[in-house]
């Protein structure tokens, strides 16, 4: 049997693979490169997405609002003051959480808005809500939001009220 | 164990250690298999609970989050741990039968491959017992909702990358056993079409199994290790995740298909008493095929947000898949034309994979359609459309070629009555199961739902009893394989009297060695 030729083949069809790999990573800035050599995604579908234009003739009031489930287990704290923002600005909050008890928790907090219809136009860029919250007996979190309310809101929209509700997860008891 | 084993011709090892330490082809490619099986019941059950639980509108039976759960496991596991699998214990088994050499190329990486997936399947399957349940957010793996899961996300990135490195050494192997030890005389244009669609496979799965490793290593360091890859809180882009997974995921789509394309071509042949019609214009089909495989990802993401041209382009190549497979479909049909045709369970499952499959074809050329898709996207029409390609597709051609090939491997025939009962319950349920599913996504069912509204009810239920009927019908396969495992009708050398092939030159059940001398391939 021809053991070599086995060998020499094998190792080529591993640098294949391993090359392969390296083209996966190496995707991610190439699709930038295409699309920047061809023109294709770089019009208003892009446009939308790199607006940082603030329309600073207006501004809305965003209420903040924190709920907890179980509050003999968790302090859940909203900021002690409305923001005003204005319509395309990059805002960023703090809620605080806290650890009543003794033993370690896991939870998640799970947002809402009001009016309905302003859903659409609050972009979280980066939320405490996306994961799971893991706390220690007694500690103590700043958790913040990072959002855009986008300039597509409607002019009459004055008051925003973003509430987040606080659920511990895990065995229910 | 035995400590020293006479060198030469000698018998299987016994006991566990057999299977624990085999180096030899068909003992790896039995595990192979029941590896399959056992991920199948297991998947099998999770679709039962699906099916039970969308019997009727209204929560029954499960929470959303555990149906979520369930959709997510039975994709994973069906995909990576019963069809992959399957296939390559046919390649383990068959393809050094059939091109003549006495084993894999590499008999102790051929073991490392199967012996990682066990590893990998319990990891998938012991996520379901973490905090928090087991992946729920689809097999796709998409961010951001894949970065907020618990700890059995990161559980599932590591099941895949085993599961990745397996299948890359696998077909390391196969590649290799192909290119390299195929008896003297056999030109790659005369090695059996079984033997050319895996070739093709292994350099689809060596060429697209890392990027997927890839793809979940950068989920896994985004979850981890503060890279922002995918997160666009820092920067990165969630529909990136979808260009890499997709340019992985589509390829896979024809590794779950082109071995089916081999054992079709290979019983139906037998069964009509003629060569294959066409054989190397399968050659030519299978590997454009695999070619165009990597240029038509993005219509998976025709929604989520791309210029007219690349959708146009995308829409356009994925209609000219259309005409490599028209060719096997016809090539296929002119295979039987004036035949002598006989109608034995391998076969039957085999013209019922080319009616079914060629279903399962034509809803993908309806969804490959950009405007069409925009429509149909995440309906019940894309799980019909998927579960005909792989469910009548996939696993028809795995029945068929375990009925064709089982005579070969316990020297048995199968037994004929109750395979034919197997086929009839399998081949009508199937389409009972999931026919309607084209009716539910044309009016709108999303899919990955647990709850529905009142008016989808009347085809869910229909599914539901088809789903049932079909998942009762799998066991009779499995009382087939332990008879045929325990004795019956012997089987000769050459056991379906149309059978061509260096297979059936060696005795049934096929020596633990064979080929030790290369046979001479005129």
């Amino acid at each position: 049997m021809n053991t070599t030729g086995n060998r020499r083949t094998s190792l080529r069809l591993t640098l294949l693979s391993a090359a392969m790999f390296a083209f996966g990573f190496a995707l991610v800035p190439l699709y930038d490169v295409f699309c920047d050599l061809t023109g294709l995604n770089r019009d208003a579908a892009q446009a939308l997405a790199n607006n940082t234009q603030v329309d600073a003739s207006r501004s809305v009031r965003i209420e903040l609002v924190a709920n907890v489930q179980d509050g003999a287990l968790w302090r859940f704290a909203a900021p002690r003051l409305p923001v005003e923002v204005h319509p395309g600005e990059l805002v960023r909050v703090e809620y605080e959480l806290e650890n009543l008890s003794d033993r370690p928790l896991v939870g998640r907090a799970v947002p809402s808005y009001a009016p309905l219809a302003a859903a659409a136009h609050f972009k979280k860029i980066d939320c405490f809500c996306f994961r799971e919250q893991h706390l220690a007996p007694h500690e103590k979190v700043r958790l913040p939001v990072l959002f855009v309310l986008d300039r597509g809101v409607a002019r009459d929209m004055k008051v925003v009220t973003l509430s987040y509700t606080f659920f511990a997860l895990g065995k229910r008891t | 164990m035995e400590a020293v084993l006479p060198h030469g011709h000698h018998a299987a090892p016994a006991g566990l250690w057999r299977w624990l330490a085999s180096t030899n082809h068909k003992d790896i490619g039995t595990l192979y298999f029941w590896f399959a099986a056992t991920m199948f019941l297991i998947g099998g059950l999770m679709a039962m609970l699906i099916r039970a639980e969308l019997f009727q509108p209204g929560l029954q039976l499960v929470r959303p989050e555990v149906f979520n759960q369930l959709t997510t496991l039975h994709g994973l596991i069906m995909i990576f741990g019963v069809i992959m699998p399957a296939f390559t214990g046919f390649a383990n088994w068959q393809v050094p039968l059939m091109i003549g050499a006495p084993d894999m190329a590499f008999p102790r990486m051929n073991n490392w491959s199967f012996w990682l997936l066990p590893v990998a399947g319990l990891f998938l399957i012991g996520s379901t017992l973490l905090p928090g349940g087991a992946v729920a957010g689809g097999w796709t793996m998409y961010p951001p909702l894949f970065m907020q899961g618990g700890i059995s996300y990161d559980l599932t990135i590591f099941a895949i990358h085993l599961m990745g490195a397996s299948s890359i050494m696998g077909s390391i192997n196969i590649a290799t056993t192909i290119l390299n030890m195929r008896a003297p005389g056999m030109a790659l244009m005369k090695m059996p079409l079984f033997v050319w669609t895996w070739l093709i496979t292994a350099f689809l799965l060596i060429a697209v199994m890392p990027v997927l490793a890839g793809a979940v290593t950068m989920l896994l360091s985004d979850r981890n290790f503060g890279t922002h890859f995918f997160d666009a809180a820092g920067g990165g882009d969630p529909v990136m995740f979808q260009h890499v997974f997709w340019f992985f995921g589509h390829p896979e789509v024809y590794i779950l298909i082109l071995p089916a394309f081999g054992i079709i071509s290979t019983v139906i042949p037998t069964f009509s008493r003629k060569p294959l019609f066409g054989y190397a214009s399968m050659v030519y089909a299978t590997a454009a095929i695999a070619i165009l495989s990597f240029l038509v990802w993005g219509h998976h993401m025709f929604t989520v947000g791309m210029p007219a041209a690349a959708q146009l382009f995308f829409m356009y190549a994925t209609l000219l898949v259309a005409v490599p497979t028209g060719v096997k479909v016809f090539n296929w049909v002119a295979t039987m034309w004036r035949g002598s045709l006989t109608f034995e369970t391998p076969m039957l499952f085999a013209v019922a994979f080319v009616c079914l499959f060629t279903i399962g074809g034509f809803s993908g050329l309806v969804l490959a359609m950009a405007p069409v898709d925009i429509q149909l996207q995440d309906t019940y029409y894309v799980v019909a459309h998927f579960h005909y390609v792989l469910v009548t597709g996939a696993l028809f051609s795995i029945y068929a070629g375990l009925y064709y090939w089982l005579p070969k491997w316990t020297g048995h025939r199968a037994d004929e009555t109750w395979g034919r009962w197997h086929f009839w319950l399998s081949a009508v349920s199937v389409n009972v199961l999931f026919f309607p599913m084209h009716f539910l996504g044309l009016a709108g069912m999303p899919r990955r739902i647990p709850d529905y509204a009142l008016q989808f009810a009347d085809f869910n239920r229909v599914a539901s009893l088809g789903g049932f009927v079909f998942g009762a019908s799998q066991i009779l396969l499995l009382i087939v394989i332990l008879k045929c495992l325990r004795g019956g009708e012997k089987a000769e050398a050459r056991a379906w009297e149309g059978a061509e092939g260096l297979e059936w030159t060696v005795a049934s059940p096929a020596p633990y060695h064979t080929f030790t001398e290369p046979p001479e391939v005129k």
